[in-house]
């Protein structure tokens, strides 16, 4: 940068302050993940007041929307029909009353992406995968089970010890309310043990199968299978 | 120069003029396909979020290109003069950055809305502190989100937290970036013959005698104070 006699009697205050923003956007690169924690424990308390939904703007504590596909998929509430079939006794159909009719789990578990963000404490409420497919009859030599969502590519698979889990839920309720289309709504899978990319959303279908699945959309490109969170993907993620 | 009766005063040339504007255009690009991609209702809204990234990404590549080709080319001489003179803080411009901003000038607000107007964007040189502020954060924007936007894109070779620490920065760093250009807009359209030199190129002498006395002084070889103060323009 040329500094011409007539401007040289002065602080090169500009070049301090990129250099400084520079330096801090360095520091916040490698620190930023301990900082995040500290910042999203700091203001839990403020963001779980908020009544204004402003808070929800902040890059704090907050989902991130990674949709495969173009649109958002939508299905009306009424409408939805959750199909279980596969190696089942008899294919279960179950629309939206029905599902909530089912004895609920309540869980409160953190949602943890495979990209590094973190939503802590999020109340979840559903049936477990293993009570619906128990209401379906599980043929004996069932091995795995494989999920599909209404968004027309995306499908997950779990093995059967792992899809019987108590906190593998068929999701309708996420933090006290109807699950938002946005999310996955009416209703999304949420394997609470694994990264987020495990829990489906907009889940319409529950397949019971003899062999072992097909690997879900991500375990497809690269990504592990087995997504437990901090044991798997080279990540050491606290458990959620 | 003088044409319809105006005395015009060149402030900013045709190379910074589109320095300015393309910069101004890609951080649009960048603005909305962020908020695309960020904020969830117009995420569901417009979807196709492989394609929004994507643009995202070749708008955010570009950024450097501009500033480049305005700085090394053979039309460069008035941006590094300006260039220079924006990285360089005399005494009150200091003054007014310890003030937080409030204090510039030599005195107590005038008397008139016009005088207290004029007070409030006078600066001695050719830039006011706040445009020198504004300049310095903007290139300190481009390279932060520039450097954690590559790290988001590329994450393969660095430390998984990184990715982690970059989305931090990154989302943060945007959003001060947000407010910081608002300010910018809301300031230039307080001040319209600053404005307007972006655009045609030229203030009137009026404006530049009254906002910046000794820029005034040092392009016309004229004193800038007058026998009478500032009058109202509403007057």
């Amino acid at each position: 940068m040329p500094t011409p006699a007539a401007s040289s009697d002065g602080a090169p205050i500009g070049r301090r302050v990129v250099l400084a923003m520079l330096g801090l956007g360095a520091l916040g690169i490698v620190t930023g993940s301990k900082v995040q924690r500290g910042l999203e424990w700091a203001l839990a308390p403020i963001l779980a007041r908020d009544g204004s939904g402003l808070a929800g703007l902040l890059p704090v504590s907050r989902f991130r929307i990674y949709s495969v596909t173009g649109q958002t998929p939508l299905r009306d509430a009424t409408t939805y029909r959750l199909v279980v079939d596969g190696m089942v006794d008899s294919t279960l159909e179950l629309n939206l009353a029905d599902l909530r009719a089912l004895p609920p789990t309540r869980l409160v578990r953190d949602f943890q992406c495979v990209t590094g963000w973190r939503v802590p404490d999020v109340p979840w409420v559903g049936v477990t995968v293993g009570d619906l497919i128990d209401r379906a009859g599980v043929q004996p030599g069932a091995v795995g089970v494989r999920f599909y969502s209404y968004d027309g590519l995306y499908t997950e698979s779990l093995t059967m010890e792992q899809a019987r889990r108590r906190d593998v839920l068929v999701a309708y309720d996420m933090e006290n309310r109807a699950v938002p289309p946005i999310h996955g709504g009416p209703v999304r899978l949420y394997v609470a043990p694994m990264y987020g990319y495990k829990s489906l959303k907009w889940l319409e279908r529950i397949e019971v199968t003899s062999q072992t699945p097909p690997v879900g959309y991500w375990a497809n490109r690269g990504y592990d299978q087995d997504a437990w969170v901090g044991r798997s993907n080279g990540r050491r993620d606290e458990a959620t | 120069m003088t044409q319809h009766g105006v005395e015009r005063l060149a402030r900013f040339d045709g190379n910074e003029r589109l320095l300015h504007w393309a910069n101004a255009v890609l951080f649009g690009v960048l603005m909305v396909t962020a908020a695309a991609l960020y904020l969830d209702p117009l995420a569901a809204l417009i979807g196709r979020r492989a394609t929004v990234r994507q643009i995202h990404v070749i708008a955010g590549l570009a950024l450097p290109v501009p500033i480049l080709a305005a700085l090394v080319g053979p039309w460069r001489a008035a941006l590094r003069r300006d260039w220079a003179e924006l990285a360089r803080w005399d005494a009150g411009d200091r003054r007014w950055l310890r003030s937080g901003g409030r204090a510039y000038g030599d005195g107590p607000p005038g008397p008139s809305d016009h005088a207290r107007h004029v007070l409030r964007f006078r600066a001695h040189g050719k830039f006011h502190p706040g445009q020198k502020l504004n300049a310095a954060a903007t290139l300190g924007f481009i390279g932060v989100l520039l450097g954690t936007g590559a790290i988001m894109r590329w994450f393969g070779p660095f430390p998984l937290a990184w990715r982690t620490g970059a989305t931090f920065v990154h989302d943060w760093t945007a959003i001060v970036a947000v407010v910081v250009v608002a300010g910018h807009i809301r300031m230039a359209l307080a001040d319209r013959p600053a404005m307007s030199s972006m655009i045609r190129g030229w203030v009137p002498a009026d404006w530049a005698r009254q906002h910046r006395p000794k820029w005034f002084e040092t392009e016309t070889g004229r004193p800038a104070a007058e026998a009478n103060p500032p009058h109202d323009s509403s007057s």
